[in-house]
């Protein structure tokens, strides 16, 4: 593979909530046009790193560049322009449930590339169908439907724009493990025929196996391994064992303690 | 903790949120005056605000008109000044009652679902979604509602002001006695613009204050549905204070000189 550039560079990235130390100098990279999933026990900040990186949460320390460019340092306008670029799946769907499905679905359209409303629902019903959902569920609101077809809309939500830069907070939770396999095809082929940069957060290791060009994995605070999906079985890792064959006895504790640290 | 202990953290609360409220609506006006716009927001927004307040605010008003018909007959009857009524009933609900009650009406029903609606959306991460969304939440929900409330409810206020006059001449013919159209005429008689203009102002500022303090307590909410809460009460409660207090300055303004 030839050496690509680096679409997302995060290096020394700390934060803390009150005394929960959660990210403790994190460093990651991703690749353009690569999958890079994060792993990692529940808790151990995924979400945070991501919300870091989209500017909800705002970092204590550290270097968050997209192509190239510190967003922490930029101008409004320069880190919007940047952050324009990533189209996000919340953990928790996050759908506007004053508005029809189809609206989610094609809310980005409208705001950003500024398509008419009907045109924009033709590329919303095109889009559901993509994630496995149709013209049915277009005019329903997100209220009215199953936690697994809200994460699909979330996910068509995220990806109608064809954003360069995709991030996937747990897309395939609360699927069954058919649809799961379906959506890991469409995060994929988003990735490889769109070109996009996808960086993942999950806990199933099917999905993991299937749309990870490279895994890393973040336990207190940092990524303590990060390679070659390939290479996940045979990483030489303790913690990353533990974590891949779900063992309960190992390096990493079971019992969760709020990550502190004294001081 | 004793009462007067609770009212001053309650002062101290106020001025320390004072701070933070003055920059969440600097932000969202120099935001949203600039543009881009959302006219179906707006639209839905003064739809919420102003159609379907009516009749709370219709309701309130007829029976302000009524009692205060009513409350200054018991009153002037003793130094034989009844004909003084319309004039008495005209000038508080234009002045006064007419925009703080429909202001307080406003708050318990606006202010207080503004609040629990951008809560919600704050702790289901629906406002962070907008922002990925390349979609400015203060352009997007809090403009929309601030302008709502400011042109919806002197315009609601209007209809008070009608609505509350023709309660107080409902009681004043039907019960005490008073001729119609007289009545009538001496209302008109005594009526200037200058009270009426006072209290649209007041309902354009009232109108402003409750869905600022709506937006503000929601988007700032934290915490679940627990947080929730809280904000729609914060929301409500300063609502209300700030309502009352404007209405002192304003008055002052207007009538002062
Ligand atoms: N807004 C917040 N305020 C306070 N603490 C927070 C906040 N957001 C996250 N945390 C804390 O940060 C830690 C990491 O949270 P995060 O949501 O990133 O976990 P995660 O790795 O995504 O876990 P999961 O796999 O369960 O989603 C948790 O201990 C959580 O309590
Ligand atoms: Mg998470």
């Amino acid at each position: 593979m030839a050496a690509r550039e680096t679409k997302i560079s995060v290096k020394g990235l700390a934060k803390a909530f009150g005394r929960n130390h959660v990210l403790r100098g994190l460093d990651i990279e991703v690749e353009a046009g690569t999958s890079v999933v994060v792993i990692g026990g529940s808790g151990t900040g995924k979400s945070v790193l991501i919300k870091s990186i989209l500017g909800i949460v705002e970092p204590d320390a550290g270097q968050i560049l997209i192509d190239g460019q510190d967003v922490l340092a930029a101008s409004r306008r320069q880190a919007q322009a940047l952050r324009g670029q990533i189209g996000m799946l919340f953990q928790g769907a996050a759908l506007f449930d004053s508005l029809p499905v189809w609206e989610n679905v094609a809310f980005g359209l409208m705001a950003k590339a500024k398509i008419p409303r009907d045109q924009a629902r033709v590329r919303a019903v095109e889009t559901l169908e993509a994630v496995g959902l149709g013209e049915p569920v277009a005019d329903l609101f997100p209220a009215e439907l199953s936690g697994g077809m809200q994460k699909r809309v979330g996910l068509a939500r995220a990806i109608a724009t064809r954003p360069a830069i995709l991030f996937f907070d747990e897309p395939t939770t609360g699927l069954d493990p058919i649809m799961a396999d379906v959506i890991n095809d469409l995060i994929r082929s988003v990735v490889s025929d769109l070109g996009a940069t996808a960086l993942s957060i999950t806990h199933d290791m099917a999905s993991v196996r299937k749309i990870a060009d490279r895994v890393a994995m973040l336990y207190e605070g940092r990524i303590i391994w990060e390679g070659p999906a390939k290479d996940i079985d045979a990483s030489g890792n303790p913690f990353v064992d533990q974590f891949v064959h779900g063992r309960a006895d190992g390096p990493i504790a079971t019992i969760q303690a709020p990550q502190r640290r004294a001081g | 903790m004793n009462p007067l202990a609770l009212t001053g953290a309650a002062v101290l609360g106020i001025v320390s949120t004072l701070g933070g409220l003055v920059t969440f609506a600097l932000r969202a006006l120099s935001r949203g005056i600039v543009g881009p716009w959302y006219p179906r927001q707006i639209l839905r927004q003064m739809l919420d605000i102003g159609y379907y307040s009516l009749p709370v605010v219709g309701l309130t008003a007829i029976f302000t008109g009524m009692v205060l018909a009513l409350q200054s007959y018991t009153g002037f009857s003793r130094f034989q000044a009844q004909s003084a009524i319309p004039n008495i009933v005209v000038l508080s609900m234009t002045r006064e009652l007419g925009p703080v009650l429909a202001g307080l009406m406003v708050a318990g029903r606006v202010g207080a679902s503004m609040a629990a609606e951008l809560g919600t959306m704050r702790v289901t991460e629906q406002i962070d979604a907008l922002s990925t969304l390349s979609t400015d939440p203060y352009r997007y929900l809090v403009f929309p509602r601030l302008l709502g409330g400011v042109l919806m409810l002197p315009a609601l206020v209007l209809v008070a002001d009608v609505i509350g006059i023709m309660g107080g001449w409902l009681v004043s013919t039907v019960k005490l006695g008073f001729n119609p159209v007289s009545y009538v005429n001496s209302t008109f008689g005594f009526l200037s613009t200058g009270d009426v203009v006072s209290g649209l102002v007041k309902a354009a500022v009232f109108g402003f204050l409750v869905c600022l303090m709506g937006c503000y307590q929601g988007y700032m909410s934290r915490g679940g549905a627990q947080g929730v809460g809280t904000a729609t009460t914060r929301a409500v409660v300063a609502a209300s204070i700030l309502i009352l207090t404007s209405d002192y300055i304003v008055t002052e303004i207007f009538f002062s000189h």
